[in-house]
């Protein structure tokens, strides 16, 4: 049984760390613009379909025909070869194998550039307009954005391959002392939650012990006085606007593996990601994380089969009943500080 | 005694019925004048103007009205299948249990607001749309869809008188509800709609939810328990999503749960923004809009655009005919969604915020100082 449980532990931390990279991100931007981003998720899948350009480029190839040979319909053979692997030889495919991870590099300055420049060039002039206007422009982006990718790359899933070493499972039970071959659990999935740790991490130190970092947190605390100490703290939250969409853009990297990502997988997020940020507490940080992960979590076990077969359709709506449950009980969500919009 | 309808009203109302009852001959130069089309301009205009009811006068905007639209049409169908194929007791019984679903729903969301209200609806109606694919299957047909049988029970039917032969078929006791029947049918029902939230919106109910929406608070402080106040308007705006569903289900048999899905929710959302939040015409032209440009930009193809493009010289033709392809189509939500964005940006206030701007710069130019331009009625702010 402890088996079992920590099995559905593990798989439901990936998807955790999925909605916690995500909601850290529209926290972040909740957290210092005050401004409700439905666009948020458009970010996650612009970052996925980086991964997939990067991969398009380098498996750009030569098409030769040889004649001398057949292919088993009896066509001439097409000999495909890369062109990176035409240049650089083996490090060439070393660089198409590891194409998704790499592809963070093309990521983060393309996201830095695409979030400074919505935050710069839309959403600054919303922070004087309603909550509703707010979301109501982002998520007109949203549909933008979405539709701009689905007109280039087509409506259907590009499957990403992982590294071909990071295929397959780890025995995390043997590792532990357990018996073998009972909990596996895939490489990539290790590698994800791992990775996300990191990211998590990385912002937290960032925000705590850089001093750029400590003038967003009391540019987040009172807003007015930072300002009126003569820190042009404007500039600080666009480029915390930045960072929030190249977090959003690595997760949406580094999840494409996992997924293959079609134009409307950063809107199927959001939603969840909303949840999750309101179920953690508008506005804080730590609580965004842990109902990322919390809800993760939840979700696996509720689609256990013997979870299933107690409440049939559990998997499906737990994530929601959880935010209704939490909505109504403690509204400024788990970690939220009194106050924050807690109407 | 105040007079039933004041003579403003009366002549909205009156040039409304008007447009609706002429919208086949009025449609026809814009090649929209097809029975089809234009039920679905009657259906999603009782749809948004229901919507307006809760976002427009309350403020509080539902990111889960689908969830009763869908639930209208699941309700329509099942009264077709055990009751009768006539159109009316299915409706009654779809606004019913539409009504009771929003009953729930509301009493629930509407304990928070902002935000937070939106995320409440949008996780019921998230949460209603994945129970019908997955465990109600056995009431909603999963991803099939629902649709009549021949040996559906329809009880009442059966109890009356002899059932035809062939596929059963909505009908309005005898008569076929396809073609321009069904258009006249759901017209009726758009005009007794606008009829009710003319009526709701002058009402001194009306009056109580904009003043809810302009400010809660002062609304508390005077005395006024707000809350049945907002779920009455919830409860109204779900009845109505129910309506327009079970007529959708009306003219096309076919009750999917992809109809409930947060895509919907947003569609009607911005049909309501697009024509002009708070106003009574304003949703109505939203949809209508909306409708036809979906079924005009998505029939589009490339031969077209090489006409519409052919003054151009050869070599400007093609690559204008590529990049305007991409906003027809299959890309036609991208227009959508930057013409959505445009207006939220520079007209928050709509279509309807729009006539009345250049009505006024009209007033301004020709410098006539009575204004008789107040026909319609202002945004409520």
């Amino acid at each position: 049984m402890f088996e079992v449980i920590f099995l559905q532990f593990l798989n439901g931390l990936d998807k955790g760390s999925a909605y916690a990279l995500i909601a850290l991100g529209l926290t972040l931007v909740f957290g210092t613009l005050g401004v409700v981003n439905f666009a948020h998720g458009a970010l996650f899948m612009l970052g996925a379909f980086c991964a997939v350009l990067f991969r398009r480029i380098l498996t750009l190839e030569t098409v030769t025909i040889d004649p001398e040979k057949l292919s088993p319909w009896g066509q001439p053979l097409e000999i495909r070869e890369p062109l990176v692997q035409a240049w650089f030889g083996e490090f060439g495919a070393v660089l198409v194998n590891y194409s998704v991870p790499i592809s963070l590099l093309l990521a983060i300055p393309i996201m830095l550039v695409i979030g400074i420049s919505m935050e710069r060039g839309l959403i600054k002039h919303f922070y004087k307009r309603p909550h509703a206007e707010q979301i109501l422009v982002t998520f007109g982006l949203a549909i933008v954005l979405q539709e701009l990718i689905k007109a280039g790359f087509g409506p259907n899933p590009i499957p990403q391959p992982m590294p071909e070493n990071l295929r397959g499972a780890a025995d995390i039970g043997s590792w532990l002392g357990m018996q073998a071959n009972v909990i596996t659990y895939p490489w990539w999935r290790l590698v994800y939650f791992l990775f996300s740790a990191a990211v998590i991490g990385a912002v937290f130190c960032f925000l705590q012990f850089t001093t750029f970092g400590m003038v967003v947190r009391a540019g987040m605390a009172d807003r007015e006085t930072v300002g009126v100490l003569g820190i042009d703290i404007d500039r600080r939250f666009t480029i915390m606007f930045g960072i929030a969409a190249v977090v959003a853009g690595m997760a949406g990297v580094m999840y494409t593996p996992l997924l293959p990502p079609n134009y409307h997988i950063g809107m199927d997020f959001l939603v969840l990601s909303f949840v999750v940020v309101v179920v953690g507490g508008m506005g804080s940080l730590p609580g965004a994380v842990a109902a990322g992960f919390m809800l993760g979590i939840l979700q696996s076990f509720a689609s256990m089969t013997q979870v299933k077969a107690i409440f049939p359709g559990i998997d499906q709506i737990i994530i929601y009943l959880v935010a209704v449950v939490i909505l109504l009980v403690r509204p400024r969500g788990l970690l939220g500080r009194r106050g924050v919009m807690e109407a | 005694m105040t007079k039933f309808i004041s003579r403003k009203d009366l002549t909205l109302f009156i040039s409304f019925t008007a447009i609706v009852l002429a919208l086949p001959f009025l449609a026809a130069p814009f090649g929209a004048a097809y029975p089809d089309l234009l039920q679905r301009f009657m259906i999603f205009g009782i749809f948004a103007i229901g919507f307006n009811i809760l976002f427009g006068l309350t403020g509080y905007l539902s990111f889960g009205h689908a969830a009763f639209f869908g639930v209208g049409s699941y309700a329509a169908m099942w009264s077709f299948k055990l009751l009768s194929t006539n159109a009316i007791p299915a409706l009654i019984f779809a606004v019913i249990v539409a009504g009771i679903f929003a009953l729930v729903i509301g009493f629930v969301s509407l304990r928070r607001s902002g935000i937070y209200f939106s995320i409440l609806t949008l996780a019921f109606a998230q949460m209603s749309y994945n129970l019908a694919y997955s465990v109600l299957t056995p009431i909603t047909n999963g991803e099939t869809g629902l649709r009549m049988a021949l040996s559906d029970p329809r009880v009442l039917d059966r109890m009356f008188f002899e059932v035809p032969a062939g596929t059963p078929v909505p009908s309005l006791f005898g008569a076929t509800l396809s073609g321009w029947n069904g258009f006249f049918f759901s017209a009726v029902f758009l005009i007794a709609t606008f009829f009710l939230a003319m009526r709701i919106t002058n009402s001194p109910f009306g009056m109580m939810l904009k003043g809810i929406k302009s400010n809660q608070n002062r609304m508390n402080y005077t005395g006024f328990n707000t809350r049945p106040y907002t779920l009455t308007a919830f409860v109204i705006s779900g009845m109505l999503a129910g309506l327009a569903g079970a007529l959708l289900v009306v003219t096309d048999p076919l009750a999917g749960a992809e109809r409930m899905r947060w895509t919907a929710s947003g569609e009607v959302v911005l049909m309501t923004i697009l024509g002009g939040v708070g106003t009574l015409v304003g949703p109505v032209i939203g949809a209508w809009v909306i409708k036809y440009f979906e079924n005009i930009f998505s029939s589009f193809n490339n031969n077209i655009l090489y006409n519409f493009w052919s003054f151009l010289p050869e070599g400007m033709q093609s690559t204008v005919v590529y990049i305007s392809s991409k906003f027809v189509g299959e890309g036609w939500h991208l227009t959508l969604g930057l013409v959505f964005m445009l207006i939220v940006i520079f007209l928050p206030g709509g279509i309807m915020e729009g006539a009345r701007r250049i009505g006024a710069l009209l007033e301004r130019i020709s410098g006539r100082t009575r204004s008789r331009s107040e026909l319609k009625p202002t945004a409520a702010e």
